[in-house]
């Protein structure tokens, strides 16, 4: 038996009386995408600083590769690659040089530095920026060369706390495209989030806290017919507008349809049930119905929905 | 992709073999710190600060020509080195190593450090290592001055072997000092408060407090680093001085009792600073949170 590549037993953090995470046991392991998904202030960086020693438990344990992290960070960390609350880079290198320096500490062999690093400063798309000084670089500029750094040696574990903080929304974009390659190449990455689209499109599993709680950990598919009572959910769109009479005749009566919510005049929300064959059926009715059917999407809100529902109101 | 790939790093166990040991990733570390030094304001500032400091003693001496200074090199080392080398190094310190760790929290560079699998003894070794060596280039700068002014005025006898032992010793009082700056830098958080407590604690905190000791409490101040640096300008007194004079009493002067550290203890006395806030300052950096 090998050990999970990331695991954390009974993780507590209190600051002072405040309990910013309690008691969280996660076992991950594996080559995919795990979001670990909380609006802000759920604990999710505080997780994460101590996955990586960069602040200490009031219990509990991290072990990465079955490494101890509290007791010996260098080991453990040596498998992973990290980026915690978008680092500042010594702003007198270089991009280049913020990365050879984080190659030879990580004992990659100096004839790899080159290829290595022109490779992963193309796919954050800042080569041309190479030999230009960190200092004047932009907040998305730095957080792509923290990204690059976390990728600099190759890792079997990454560590990234919202890599897509500060990033225009082609950054945020490259950042997917970059998760999906790893996933591809057998990677395992822990991404904590709170942008909801960026988890439901690249991740396979979600760790949910709030409060410093989990509140569950599984894959999507199965937190979707879990938490949707085995109802599902659609999104239509039509090329004009719909007469009320129109959605109550043509699509409410539709067999399996439970509501319908009309979202603006063109578009409804329909809430149905019996899976995909009820899907087909009425993607097949609506076709037909000379109402003007231009799109059927799978919801992107049906995560969103568990969401709110999972997490306590902050008012 | 196209481009080569490393060999990735499936388990612990082989990419630990790869990090290799911790004083390598000591060195490896230090010199990217010693570039982004050499690339700062602060060297700038430190040579600025040699260069203002040298000039002036340069001019001062070349001008007045003190015959007990420029008649004697020893006297001339005694002078311009042992008072001089002490302000650099504490200067050097402070630039050098005042926000060595403070900067890391305060600038949010520590996260990028802290994601690295170094251990925490290894980061304050690396950093420390480069201030001692930025520092060290920074009191050379000024030796070499000095040497070219002794050279004007003593040619060949220019380089008195006491010369070398102080040089040396100036170089222990360095560690000590720099190990008092890291434990400050890492106490406070604040490169600011780290600079500021260095610079008044030895360029007179401790003397004042020397002087103090010896009024009041009539003991040997060994305790005290301002006493044991004493060491750096002594080393060019011929006949060294007793460990303990006693002057005799005059009409006007009870009789006093003057110590002057030998050079072992002067040595030990500044090894064992360095010990102490080195010991410390690591206690508390294993124990910082980067929140
Ligand atoms: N150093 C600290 N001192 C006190 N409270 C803190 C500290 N760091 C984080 N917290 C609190 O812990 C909670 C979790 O923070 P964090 O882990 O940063 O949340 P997020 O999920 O947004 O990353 C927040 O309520 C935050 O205010
Ligand atoms: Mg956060």
């Amino acid at each position: 038996m090998t050990a999970a590549a990331i695991e954390v037993q009974h993780l507590t953090k209190r600051f002072g009386s405040f309990t910013a995470l309690d008691d969280l046991s996660l076992k991950i392991e594996g080559a995919k995408c795990v979001g670990f998904l909380g609006p802000n202030g759920a604990g999710k960086t505080t997780t994460l600083k101590m996955v990586t020693d960069m602040i200490f438990p009031t219990k509990g344990e991290c072990f990465l590769n079955g490494v101890s992290v509290q007791s010996n960070r260098k080991v453990a960390l040596s498998a992973a690659g990290v980026l915690i609350e978008s680092p500042e880079i010594y702003p007198s290198l270089t991009p280049y040089e913020a990365l050879e320096m984080v190659a030879d500490v990580r004992g990659v062999p100096r004839a790899e530095w080159k290829g290595r690093i022109d490779e992963v400063l193309a796919e954050v798309k800042m080569s041309d920026w190479a030999d230009k000084k960190v200092g004047r670089f932009s907040k998305g500029m730095k957080q792509r060369i923290n990204i690059a750094a976390a990728l600099v040696h190759d890792p079997q574990i990454l560590i990234l706390d919202e890599p897509a903080t500060g990033l225009d929304p082609r950054g945020m974009a490259e950042v997917r495209t970059i998760v999906r390659g790893l996933k591809k190449r057998n990677r395992l990455i822990f991404m904590s989030s709170h942008i909801l689209a960026e988890v439901t499109d690249v991740c396979d599993e979600v760790a949910l806290i709030d409060h410093g709680k989990l509140r569950f950990y599984d894959t999507l598919p199965n937190i979707l017919s879990r938490f949707s009572a085995g109802q599902s959910t659609i999104d239509a769109a039509f090329s004009r507008p719909l007469a009320p009479a129109d959605v109550t005749a043509q699509i409410t009566s539709l067999p399996g349809v439970e509501g319908v919510e009309t979202l603006d005049p063109r578009r409804v929300r329909i809430k149905f049930s019996g899976g995909l064959a009820t899907q087909e059926n009425v993607l097949k009715a609506l076709a037909g119905s000379g109402l003007g059917l231009v799109a059927f999407n799978e919801t992107s809100s049906a995560l969103e929905e568990i969401y709110l529902s999972q997490i306590e109101r902050g008012d | 992709m196209a481009a080569p790939t490393v060999t990735p790093e499936l388990d612990s166990a082989g990419a630990a073999r790869r990090l290799g040991p911790t004083y390598a990733q000591v060195v490896k570390l230090s010199r990217y710190q010693i570039r982004d030094y050499l690339r700062s304001y602060r060297y700038i500032l430190m040579f600025g600060l040699v260069t203002i400091i040298g000039s002036i003693l340069t001019l001062a001496v070349g001008y007045y020509r003190p015959a007990s200074l420029i008649s004697d090199p020893l006297a001339f080392y005694g002078t311009l080195w042992g008072g001089g080398s002490v302000v650099v190094i504490v200067f050097a310190a402070v630039i050098f190593g005042g926000d060595a760790i403070a900067g890391e929290f305060q600038n949010k560079t520590g996260y990028f450090l802290m994601g690295l699998p170094l251990r925490r003894e290894a980061i304050y070794a690396g950093k420390y290592l480069a201030a001692l060596v930025a520092s060290l280039t920074a009191l050379a700068f000024y030796l070499v001055i000095l040497v070219a002014n002794g050279l004007y005025y003593f040619g060949g006898s220019a380089f008195p072997w006491q010369l070398g032992e102080s040089v040396v010793l100036a170089i222990v009082y360095l560690l000590a000092v720099l190990g008092a700056t890291f434990l400050f830098s890492s106490l406070f958080k604040t490169s600011t408060y780290a600079t500021l407590v260095v610079a008044v604690l030895f360029l007179f905190g401790f003397s004042i407090l020397q002087a103090l000791v010896t009024d009041l409490a009539k003991i040997e101040p060994w305790f005290i680093i301002s006493y044991a640096d004493s060491i750096i300008g002594n080393a060019f007194l011929n006949p060294y001085p007793a460990h303990i004079t006693v002057t005799t009493a005059t009409r006007f002067m009870p009789s006093e009792t003057v110590y002057t550290p030998t050079v072992a203890e002067g040595v030990v006395i500044m090894l064992g600073y360095f010990a102490v806030t080195t010991l410390a300052g690591l206690g508390l950096f294993e124990r910082e949170e980067f929140t």
